[in-house]
């Protein structure tokens, strides 16, 4: 099975994020990037699925500007086979921020033509722009069936059987043929690291550039991005830990009644 | 036809109806439908355009589900209904919506964003040449659809450019279902034209795991823990705390992710959904997922290093600190 997987490069969970100078975007200036999580659980969901079949091929796929080269080799380190990265410009009209999610799935759309794989893996949402569709919309532009939120993924005859999560702790199993797209949640395998072997295989893993096709005019403009106004007042405390834990205590026991 | 000359008006809420074993066995609405309806008529209202409502399912549910509706103000309620929508799948709701929307032709379609809107609203859109505006957060004049990026650490305005239909699903708890507006609707009947080859993925019924073996829906208190705790070893702080308390432990998805605590102490959408006197959040940056699981909490504690989490912005009691401190510390003050 040749399984192509879609990763995003987003900032660090931690990273400080500020609004970019147009603001419009956010400010790339200092943010430290890493392959965006589901999308590490869609990776890892691609390779077991190649280590049970005792063959195959993992394709990583990317779109983004020069510094997603990191993410890529990350991949290719824990074990893809080989990367093509649809390179954008840094900022300005022709960059990622610049396409809404039709634009940008339109750029993967071209790049998973050319290599007609039996399966295409997504993450089910990026924790940077947080659309959570950019899968969908590249099932429905490849004209691909498609799944949502899978925890689980095996074959059933020539076909695929996977295990989709619902809402409030119910999941359900959705039966579909190939080729077909999924959108992977975390959570259904334990991520596994880059070892120092894989880090070296990587260096002579094929990464395939790609220039990205001129953008089109957006149909989801964004207007502007600033810091949420805080609504809520939240009562803060402050002191060392011991008197905050003081004033806690306080509270349990005279306010919240639980001590 | 081109976008262009269809004279498009209204909006259309798609609200989502729910049958079998995940509702109890009897049919009935997703909650989030009715904030998504509130939704609707207030875009309506504030642009002066009438505002309309769609089920879809088999029609034996649709039917008895819509007669709900003729007491609240909308021009129509559309009963999508068609056999081959008895169980949901992707394929039958685009198809069956796309020809609901040639005919009822709204500029506006509003969903709950529900975990079934994430799978079909993104494919619904991409038919129609059109983004879907997910997850907001708020509407403002203009439109102007407000999203949040980072997990809640920015706020994002969007607007829908061109003549097409603008697609929006709205955040669980934006809109106040009990804002929904009394009036009088006509029910009209929309038979799509579906055909079982259209529908290429086969679900089958929901279920749940092996049984519970905690009920965190009862625990008066709760400590809950996030991935601000590091490392599986260092939960012991937290189950320490717990213990003082008296609480049980809850979680953050990544914990129960990484295998560290059982799925079943999960709270948020896909997990528990609890009400306790004191919930106290401990590395927890709150985003909405886990939030729509804890906010009906009667007194919210979090303990964060990151002034900026969201998750303040539903605390009571807020400390910005380091939870490796000030656990410990609260720890041996109950004790005392
Ligand atoms: C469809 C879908 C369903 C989901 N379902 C759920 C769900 O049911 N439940 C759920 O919880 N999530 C769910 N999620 C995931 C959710 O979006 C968040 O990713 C998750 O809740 C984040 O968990 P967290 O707050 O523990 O981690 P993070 O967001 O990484 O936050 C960690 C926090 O710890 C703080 N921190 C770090 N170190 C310290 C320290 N030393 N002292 C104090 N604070 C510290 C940081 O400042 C940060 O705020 C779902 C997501 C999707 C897309
Ligand atoms: N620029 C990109 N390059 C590769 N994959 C992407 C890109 N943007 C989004 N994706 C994929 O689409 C998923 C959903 O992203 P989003 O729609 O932005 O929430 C991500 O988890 C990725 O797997």
């Amino acid at each position: 099975m040749k399984i192509l997987v879609a990763i995003k490069q987003v900032p660090e969970r931690d990273a400080q994020i500020r609004v970019g100078a147009d603001g419009r975007s956010i400010d790339e200036g200092d943010a430290a990037w890493t392959i965006n999580e589901p999308d590490a659980y869609a990776l890892e969901e691609a390779l077991q699925l190649k280590e049970r079949e005792g063959a195959g091929e993992v394709v990583v796929l990317c779109a983004g500007p020069e510094r997603a080269t990191s993410s890529l080799r990350e991949a290719l380190a824990k074990g893809a086979d080989r990367a093509i990265h649809i390179v954008t410009d840094d900022e300005g009209t022709e960059s990622l921020a610049a396409r809404d999610t039709l634009g940008v799935a339109a750029l993967l759309a071209d790049a998973a033509k050319a290599e007609s794989p039996d399966l295409i893996l997504t993450g089910l949402q990026s924790d940077d722009l947080g659309a959570g569709q950019t899968g969908v919309v590249l099932a429905e532009l490849l004209g691909m069936p498609h799944a949502t939120l899978i925890m689980h993924v095996e074959r059933a005859g020539a076909g695929l059987k996977v295990k989709r999560e619902l809402e409030d702790g119910w999941f359900q199993h959705v039966e579909m043929p190939l080729p077909a797209l999924l959108t992977i949640q975390s959570g259904g395998n334990r991520l596994r690291y880059a070892t120092l072997m894989g880090i070296k295989k990587a260096k002579s893993k094929e990464t395939r550039t790609i220039d990205a096709s001129a953008a089109t005019t957006a149909v989801a403009e964004i207007v502007k991005v600033y810091p949420p106004e805080r609504v809520k007042r939240t009562e803060m405390l402050t002191g060392s830990a011991d008197e905050i834990a003081a004033k806690i205590v306080e509270k349990l026991k005279f306010e919240v009644k639980v001590l | 036809m081109s976008d262009q000359i269809i004279n498009r008006a209204g909006v259309l809420v798609v609200m989502e109806q729910k049958s079998g074993a995940a509702a109890g066995g009897k049919a009935g609405w997703n909650r989030m439908s009715f904030e998504a309806l509130a939704a609707g008529q207030k875009l309506a209202a504030n642009l002066g355009v009438a505002c309309s409502a769609a089920v879809v399912g088999a029609e034996e549910i649709t039917a008895p589900l819509a007669q709900e509706f003729a007491d609240k103000k909308l021009e129509a309620v559309w009963v999508v209904g068609h056999a081959l929508l008895e169980h949901y799948t992707a394929d039958g709701w685009c198809t069956a919506l796309e020809q609901l929307i040639a005919e009822a032709k709204p500029q506006y379609v509003v969903f709950p964003h529900t975990y079934q809107v994430r799978d079909f609203a993104p494919a619904l859109a991409t038919r129609l040449k059109q983004v879907l505006i997910s997850d907001v957060t708020a509407i403002h004049d203009g439109p102007v659809f407000v999203r949040q990026w980072m997990q809640g650490k920015l706020n994002a305005d969007y607007r829908h450019a061109g003549d097409g239909v603008c697609f929006v699903s709205v955040q669980a708890g934006t809109f106040r279902a009990d804002a929904v507006e009394s009036g009088s609707a006509e029910v009209k009947q929309f038979a799509p034209q579906l055909d079982a080859a259209q529908i290429r993925t086969t679900p089958s019924e929901p279920f749940r795991e092996a049984a519970q073996t905690v009920d965190l829906t009862a625990a008066p208190v709760i400590v809950s823990v996030g991935r601000g705790i590091g490392e599986q070893d260092n939960l012991a702080i937290v189950e320490e705390l717990a213990q003082a308390l008296g609480a049980e432990l809850a979680a953050s998805r990544p914990i129960c992710d990484n295998g560290w605590l059982p799925m079943e102490r999960q709270v948020g959408s896909s997990g528990q959904t609890v009400a306790p006197k004191l919930y106290l959040a401990v590395g927890i940056s709150g985003a909405i997922q886990h939030l729509v699981g804890m906010k009906g909490a009667k007194t919210i504690i979090a303990i964060n290093k990151d002034p900026d989490a969201p998750i303040f912005e539903i605390a009571d009691i807020g400390v910005v600190g380091d939870l490796f401190e000030i656990v410990p510390a609260l720890t041996r003050a109950i004790k005392q």
